[in-house]
């Protein structure tokens, strides 16, 4: 015996269904921005005044603008990453470590390569050589679960760690002497900057990366809704059961899927290593793997909310610098905190509202 | 004479749909009263607000003419009413006195009065009939024990109106015939049963009057000895239904099943399937008869691929697919309605038109190159929501909006659509509507007609008879009793099902 079926309910909730994903991400936002100001009120200051600073200084200008595409780069393959994860049902907390150990690879590889092969092709084969190596790194965990059921959760964390680790090292051998980083790359092994064709932007490393980004966005996109591949992963993530009654194999799906999702953080390092140091520096990363466990959550898991949610905390981060002067720049982390949490709690309260008057 | 209990112009909606538009029903004490209606009918929400788990929006209750309110199911056991759900309520690894009494446990000082729990629980199965051990442990009993257990647990504390959910779906027909001697005790006694069900023979049988309900409203109350199968039917269903199959002979052709010796086991690496040559042809349909947990599941998951056989081998369609992939064995004609359709069936979150996919992605026309053909998705999702009559048919709604009696036309719907050699049809009606029930039978049976083999597991008897060209009887994971639908009958099926008959030694 179930419960009545309300056919009449599944119209409305269909005409409904583009703006119900939009709805808990915005109140997250908000909500964090509210909770900011009462933040900013407490150490003395108007949280107009601050947050009029950190709109105007980050987009009262070009430079500004160049600064968030630049910051939010990094974050949209993260992002993208730990997505797909999610779409199978996997939770990869590595990404971390592996644009971590993927950029380490780069930088070494164009280092290696930069000597003997013109520039272009430095540059090619040095981000074939890091994405293969994310890719690889990201397959253990998936590997372990597929083979013994171990989960990622804890394998990805203990991996970052053993990255980390790895690079330390690995860059006895690599960094240029008394240096924490490899040889710098020269100019023609490098992405173009986008000041090249708008020079406004001159002083932003914002580099051809971003049009990386957008196509790892549309990639995602078809991967997951225009192919069989696409079609059993997000299968998998939502019941394995089902998924291998229609004939996926799923412990195949969690190892692709992860090498999949390794190769898209290591897509950071294009940014990093190959569009604006030329050189991989140890420490870089400083959290955007872990950041992009956040852009994907306020994202939505969905490619289009995770190029909105990476250009949020991009701006966020921009912002922070902007404003320093005015409050102490842990605001930016409460903020990044706040929405976080609000992110997950309002998906939750939303739907359980939507569903109570369905 | 004042009704044990009288709901009247009751009303419960949720948001627009309105489960129950102004209900009434009045239960005579000291009777049998039958609740019918289809799926969706609204008697589930109504007997929810009558034992206190859902509020009324409108309308009044009465318990011995006097007007109550049930903030909890707990307001309702005090005021003689309890409740026997359709998936019971038991710790398996407590004994039965431990069960019954749990909540309500006698004491000596601070501890638990073993010893009275006992010899109360042992009065009370002597006064209404309802053998049990009170010292055995609940896991080691029957289904149909389970029951009795907690039809106990209710009398124990203190019931005068039992409402059951669909009691017998679990049963064999013997424990049918207990359960239904139990319940006349009872009434005789002056308790009063509700009985919720959809198996109208039973109303028949059973019930001393009978309440139809139909899209949330009461649409009719008679005396059963007033009423016939069919007219209860086509009250349910609002037109006439038929009750009975047409079906031809079958014309069976080359094996599309062959298993030798297969040997399954469960999740806890027992063996289920013991030894099982089974043979499937082309144009026919065997049934498989069997108390639920004797095998049957993990046979056709070994059939299907989706569970490791540790012994035997399983020939599809002439091709030894022991070691296939679920995928390879779909390519190779399987078609396959799975017994849980929340796990296997359908991606509740996926829409209806991905859902009629499932197990085709990979193949044309729905994969050309690397990529999903979403017009022919979508084309696939038109014809087949139309021709199932999936309500409502929209392709872009997820299915867990739909009813379960529209996921499983949908379930059907997808793989009669593969036009498969071997049909495996798990439970295929389970949670229908009768008169989708009419035309799943019917299709089966087209099915059939077009050379497809059909392997059919249902806990309906009456199904199985129905439908079978050939019936097979499971006991304990190996096969016990081979026949026809036209050599047997429910009672003698429940011998072999309750293992109380073997091969070898009929009685």
């Amino acid at each position: 015996m179930s419960e009545p079926a309300a056919p009449a309910t599944a119209t409305a909730s269909a005409a409904r269904s583009w703006l119900r994903p939009l709805l808990p991400p915005a109140i997250a936002v908000v909500f964090s921005l509210v909770a900011g100001a009462g933040f900013i009120f407490a150490v003395g200051q108007n949280p107009l005044t601050v947050y009029g600073a950190m709109v105007a200084g980050v987009f009262g200008s070009a430079y500004g603008w160049g600064q968030v595409l630049f910051k939010a780069t990094p974050l949209v393959f993260t992002g993208l990453a730990v997505a797909l994860g999610f779409r199978a049902g996997l939770f990869n907390i590595g990404a971390e470590g592996q644009a971590y150990l993927a950029s380490f690879v780069m930088g070494a590889a164009g280092a290696a390569l930069a000597p003997t092969l013109p520039g272009p092709l430095v540059l090619v084969a040095a981000a074939l050589a890091g994405i293969a190596a994310g890719a690889a790194y990201a397959a253990v965990p998936g590997l372990l679960k597929a083979r013994f059921g171990s989960h990622e959760v804890i394998n990805t964390i203990m991996l970052n760690f053993i990255a980390f680790a790895l690079v330390n090292y690995l860059g006895h051998g690599t960094f240029v002497h008394e240096t924490v980083h490899t040889a710098e790359l020269p100019r023609t092994a490098l992405l173009p900057r986008l000041d090249l064709v708008w020079p406004a932007l001159r002083g932003s490393p914002v580099n051809a990366s971003l049009g990386l980004a957008g196509l790892a966005c549309v990639g995602v996109g078809l991967l997951l809704w225009r192919t069989p591949f696409g079609y059993e992963l997000r299968a998998v993530g939502l019941s394995p059961g089902a998924a291998e009654y229609g004939g996926a194999r799923v412990p195949a799906v969690w190892v692709k899927t992860m090498a999949l999702s390794g190769a898209l953080a290591a897509l950071v390092g294009v940014n990093f290593v190959l569009g604006y140091k030329g050189y991989f520096e140890s420490g870089f990363t400083a959290g955007v793997g872990f950041l992009g466990i956040a852009v994907a959550l306020l994202g939505r898991t969905h490619p289009v909310g995770i190029v909105l949610a990476a250009l949020f905390f991009g701006a966020l981060s921009q912002g922070g610098l902007v404003i320093n002067s005015l409050v102490p720049k842990e605001l930016v982390d409460i903020l990044q905190a706040i929405v976080i949490l609000m992110a997950i709690v309002s998906h939750e309260v939303v739907e359980r509202r939507l569903r109570r008057r369905a | 004479m004042t009704p044990a209990i009288e709901l009247q112009d009751i009303v419960k909606s949720f948001g627009r749909l309105v489960a129950n538009d102004r209900v009434s029903l009045a239960v005579r004490p000291g009777s049998i009263h039958a609740l019918v209606g289809e799926n969706g009918a609204g008697k589930t929400t109504l007997m929810k607000v009558l034992f206190g788990l859902y509020q009324p929006d409108a309308g009044t209750l009465r318990v011995q003419g006097e007007t109550v309110r049930f903030r909890s199911p707990l307001d309702a056991l005090r005021r003689g009413l309890g409740m026997v759900h359709q998936h019971f309520m038991l710790v398996p690894p407590l004994t039965v006195a431990e069960n019954i009494t749990l909540g309500r446990e006698p004491r000596a000082g601070v501890s638990y009065d073993r010893r009275r729990a006992e010899s109360d629980v042992a009065e009370l199965s002597r006064r209404y009939g309802l053998a049990v051990d009170p010292r055995a442990r609940v896991e080691s009993l029957s289904v149909g024990q389970q029951q009795r257990v907690e039809i106990l647990k209710i009398l124990y504390r203190g019931a005068r109106v039992l409402i059951l959910d669909e009691p017998t779906a679990v049963l064999t027909p013997q424990e049918v015939d207990e359960l239904f001697a139990v319940l006349r005790s009872l009434r005789d006694a002056g308790d009063t049963v509700v009985l919720i069900t959809h198996k109208l023979r039973e109303v028949i049988e059973l019930s001393d009057r009978v309440t139809v309900m139909r899209g949330g409203r009461v649409v009719g109350e008679r005396d059963t000895k007033d009423v016939t199968i069919e007219e209860l039917a086509e009250m349910m269903v609002g037109r006439p239904v038929l009750l009975t199959l047409e079906k031809g002979p079958s014309r069976p052709g080359d094996p599309v099943l062959e298993t030798e010796g297969l040997v399954v086991r469960d999740d806890r690496g027992l063996d289920a399937v013991r030894g099982v040559r089974l043979v499937v042809r082309a144009g026919e349909i065997v049934g498989v008869a069997g108390v639920e947990g004797n095998g049957q599941a993990e046979l056709i998951e070994a059939l299907a691929g989706l569970r490791h056989a540790s012994g035997g081998t399983i020939r599809l369609a002439g091709r030894d697919v022991t070691r296939a992939t679920p995928l390879a064995r779909l390519r190779h004609g399987l078609a396959h309605v799975p017994a849980d359709r929340l796990a296997r069936g359908i991606l509740a979150d996926f829409d209806l038109a991905d859902n009629l996919i499932l197990g085709m992605q990979r193949d044309a026309p729905y994969r050309r190159g690397p990529w999903l053909d979403r017009a022919a998705v979508r084309a696939h999702a038109a014809g087949t929501l139309a021709e199932y009559d999936v309500r409502p048919p929209l392709p872009q709604v997820p299915v867990r909006t739909l009813s379960g009696g529209n996921q499983q036309k949908l379930v059907v719907g997808r793989e009669l659509s593969r036009r498969g050699r071997l049909l495996i049809a798990a439970h295929p009606t389970r949670g229908v509507d009768l008169g989708a029930i009419e035309f799943i039978h019917r299709r089966l049976v087209a099915e059939r007609d077009r050379g497809a083999g059909v392997l059919l597991v249902s806990s309906e008897l009456s199904e199985l008879l129905a439908l079978s060209d050939r019936l097979i009887v499971i006991y304990e994971g190996a096969l016990v009793h081979e026949t026809v639908p036209e050599a047997t009958d429910e009672r003698t099926l429940g011998l072999y099902m309750s293992g109380h008959r073997r091969p070898g030694n009929a009685a």
